[in-house]
């Protein structure tokens, strides 16, 4: 009798299965993502009851490791075999690589509709277009260039805010150095060191320098004796980590701020999120301000690039997406849940935290001073390769006694063999 | 009637002479693909332009040259050497100490056998992540000594750059040495009893029966057990990743780690395949002597 029952049920199941998947054939998309935990897994579920609300099917497939590198493994094989996903968190240079393979989709007339020239700004277009056509989406924009501040420990050496000059942000750091507190939390993992490295770059060198060199690749802005400073000023930074640095990850590093182990952070504006889930209030609790640059902004950029998909239903899944990425909706929900700010113009930050608010200010004024810079230590800037020849050097050279004329050289040699 | 009940009996009998072969077929042939089939793939992928996707262009040895250039391949590859070096001679002077001081028909043997084994029952990565807290100079072994109020004690290797290597090699060996003295404990137990009794009748000391007689007598054992370390230690990946992260900067890093970063992180699936035929010619100049020998022997002993 049961075992009748449960056939009964299963056939009605599948039956009703049946039905539902011809009755409509409604815009599908695949979406591979690796934001699987926190803030981040909330802000892709948003995303997903958004374009549900719209009609869509959404097919998750989320792949977690390795910040994003298991998710890439699956991305070639899906690519190879001519499966691809609909919608992939793709971002950077990257988006150029898959578009030359010939494997991203074209949204020209998503954006033309939607009007994104307008309202993206001109430098994130240049990321989320391949020879002038759309072919990724931006998400939301994180600043790099930030120092995370503990104001009480700060008061103790009689400095009220952050330091704007980077003698300042040294002498500062000598101050509370004297006064038994460790100046810098810094975690010691390669693109730790790399995101610090880009904001000395970006503050020593100025925004002509940074694109020289570090987007550019140009030798002679390689091989210059501001490059060497950079290095000096890494060197400083060293003496004011504290011993146990090595392998420490980011939020911890955070986290010795916030305790008050330690005074300040250089790090993105995901920091923020540690603070905010803590009850801290920034401006009172901790202190957001820009590392000392000349109307620097380093941007790291989320996006999700569209790969060619084949069927009416995920073409039109793919274009919904896209829409619903782009639109003020989403940009506002996802950035809250994210601790962004958003990727267009035209959202109200009301809802934004005081950081935010300031970063979006700062964003609008790089861009006018020319400023307005992708990140290197985050993927923005060069491709893999050549990212990874420099952040090999900048590493090397934080966790020895490396002098800062051969990191220069080592950085040339370097770069040159990653380029052939 | 005869006739076909005759072929069927010869089917039975030919399948029944085949069986062997065609149940090992499929795992032979998984095998041959999975296995050998990739290696000459990767062995291609070495000599290609391959950076993001493989591509089947032609680069020659551009892609080991590049290798050979490149910094971070050379400090691998002297890590390599230190780790697996260490690992090795330690490992098999542990164990064999273990073995004999374990032969000596003490009592709780076996739960002492045991509790020496168990850390090869753990996998590389716990191995790695306690370790990590122990040796953290912030939390483990050296905070610990602060306070019980020894202040001089310094103990950084994990967060020093010359010395990180070294913790790699505490850990793997403390993991390893316990199965290594199992397989010497076991070959401790068939050396034949009349040999020493024989050797003590003629008065010879413990210590000159050992290195005299018995040690000499399970050589096979050291070579099994060098082959066995060679190889972990070639491969050794998971360790390092949970340990060191490759740090501090890439000062840790081994083959291993080397060429996933480059062909998982950096898109330089060229530069990752050729390291990973080094890897391949390092295991092969450790394994094929070995087999060499080994089959040489059974045919003599044949």
């Amino acid at each position: 009798m049961y075992l009748r029952k449960t056939i009964l049920a299963t056939g009605v199941a599948f039956s009703a299965l049946a039905t539902a998947s011809f009755a409509h054939a409604e815009p599908t998309a695949e979406v591979l993502h690796w934001w699987t935990s926190g803030g981040e897994a909330k802000a892709v579920a948003s995303l997903k009851e958004d374009f549900e609300a719209n009609g869509g099917t959404w097919v998750d497939s989320p792949v977690a490791g390795g910040a994003g590198d298991a998710a890439m493994t699956v991305l070639r094989s899906r690519v190879l075999s001519g499966d691809a996903p609909a919608a992939v968190q793709l971002k950077g240079p990257a988006i150029q690589e898959w578009a030359e393979q010939g494997a991203l989709a074209d949204l020209n007339d998503v954006a033309a509709a939607e009007g994104w020239d307008d309202v993206i700004p001109a430098a994130i277009q240049d990321v989320m277009k391949y020879e002038g056509d759309y072919v990724a989406v931006p998400v939301n924009v994180h600043r790099v260039d930030w120092i995370w501040a503990n104001p009480t420990l700060l008061a103790k050496v009689g400095v009220e805010s952050a330091p704007t000059t980077w003698d300042e942000f040294n002498a500062v750091a000598d101050k509370l150095q004297a006064a038994g507190i460790t100046p810098v939390a810094h975690g010691g993992q390669p693109w730790q060191d790399a995101t610090v490295f880009e904001t000395v770059v970006l503050g020593l060198g100025g925004p002509e320098f940074f694109q020289k060199a570090l987007i550019d690749l140009d030798e002679d802005a390689l091989n210059s004796d501001t490059m060497k400073s950079v290095f000096d000023q890494m060197r400083k930074i060293r003496g004011y980590v504290d011993a146990d640095f090595p392998g420490r990850d980011w939020n911890l590093a955070t986290a010795m701020v916030m305790n008050g182990e330690a005074a300040m952070q250089i790090m993105g504006d995901w920091a923020k999120g540690e603070f905010l889930a803590a009850g801290k209030v920034p401006g009172k609790d901790f202190i957001c301000a820009a590392t000392p640059s000349d109307h620097g902004y380093l941007f790291n950029v989320d996006s999700f690039a569209m790969f060619n998909v084949s069927g009416d239903d995920k073409v039109a899944g793919q274009k919904l997406l896209a829409e619903l990425i782009v639109g003020e909706k989403f940009q506002e929900t996802f950035n809250l849940l994210k601790g962004s700010i958003p990727a267009r113009s035209g959202v109200s930050l009301e809802k934004f935290d005081d950081c935010a608010k300031k970063s979006e200010a700062d964003l609008e004024a790089a861009q006018e001073a020319g400023g307005f810079l992708p990140s290197m230590a985050h993927g923005m800037a060069l491709r893999g390769h050549l990212a990874g020849a420099i952040v090999d050097v900048v590493t090397a050279h934080f966790n020895s006694d490396m002098s800062s004329d051969e990191a220069v050289s080592r950085l040339v040699e370097a770069v040159e063999l990653a380029k052939d | 009637m005869g006739a076909s009940q005759s072929t069927e009996s010869n089917l039975m009998a030919s399948i029944q002479r085949h069986l062997s072969k065609i149940v090992v077929a499929p795992s032979f042939a998984a095998s041959l693909f999975f296995v050998y089939g990739f290696i000459l793939w990767t062995g291609y992928m070495a000599f290609s332009k391959s950076r993001m996707l493989p591509v089947w262009d032609w680069a020659g040895l551009r892609q080991y040259e590049r290798l050979w250039q490149m910094e971070r391949w050379h400090v691998a590859i002297e890590n390599l050497l230190i780790f697996g070096g260490l690992f090795i001679v330690t490992c098999l002077f542990i164990g064999c100490l273990l073995a004999v001081l374990l032969d000596q028909r003490i009592r709780a043997e076996g739960a002492l056998r045991t509790i020496f084994l168990y850390p090869m029952a753990l996998s590389f990565i716990v191995t790695g992540t306690v370790w990590k807290w122990l040796l953290n100079p912030g939390l483990g072994l050296e905070s610990m000594m602060h306070d019980l109020g020894w202040t001089s004690f310094k103990f950084d290797w994990l967060v020093n750059s010359d010395m990180a290597i070294y913790t790699v090699v505490i850990a793997a060996v403390w993991q390893a040495s316990g199965f290594v003295m199992a397989m010497f404990l076991a070959a401790l137990r068939g050396v034949d009893q009349d040999i020493i009794r024989a050797a003590y009748m003629d008065g010879a000391s413990l210590p000159r029966i050992y290195f005299g007689i018995i040690i000499p007598s399970i050589r096979p054992v050291f070579l099994s057990a060098i082959v066995v370390l060679a190889h972990l230690a070639v491969k050794s990946f998971d360790l390092v990743i949970a340990l060191t992260g490759g740090g501090p900067g890439y000062s840790s890093d081994l083959p291993a780690t080397f060429m996933y970063t480059m062909a998982f992180q950096r898109n330089q699936l060229g530069v990752g395949a050729a390291s990973a035929m080094m890897m391949l010619a390092t295991v092969m100049a450790i394994i094929v002597p070995y087999l060499y020998s080994e089959l040489r022997g059974g045919k003599k002993n044949g």
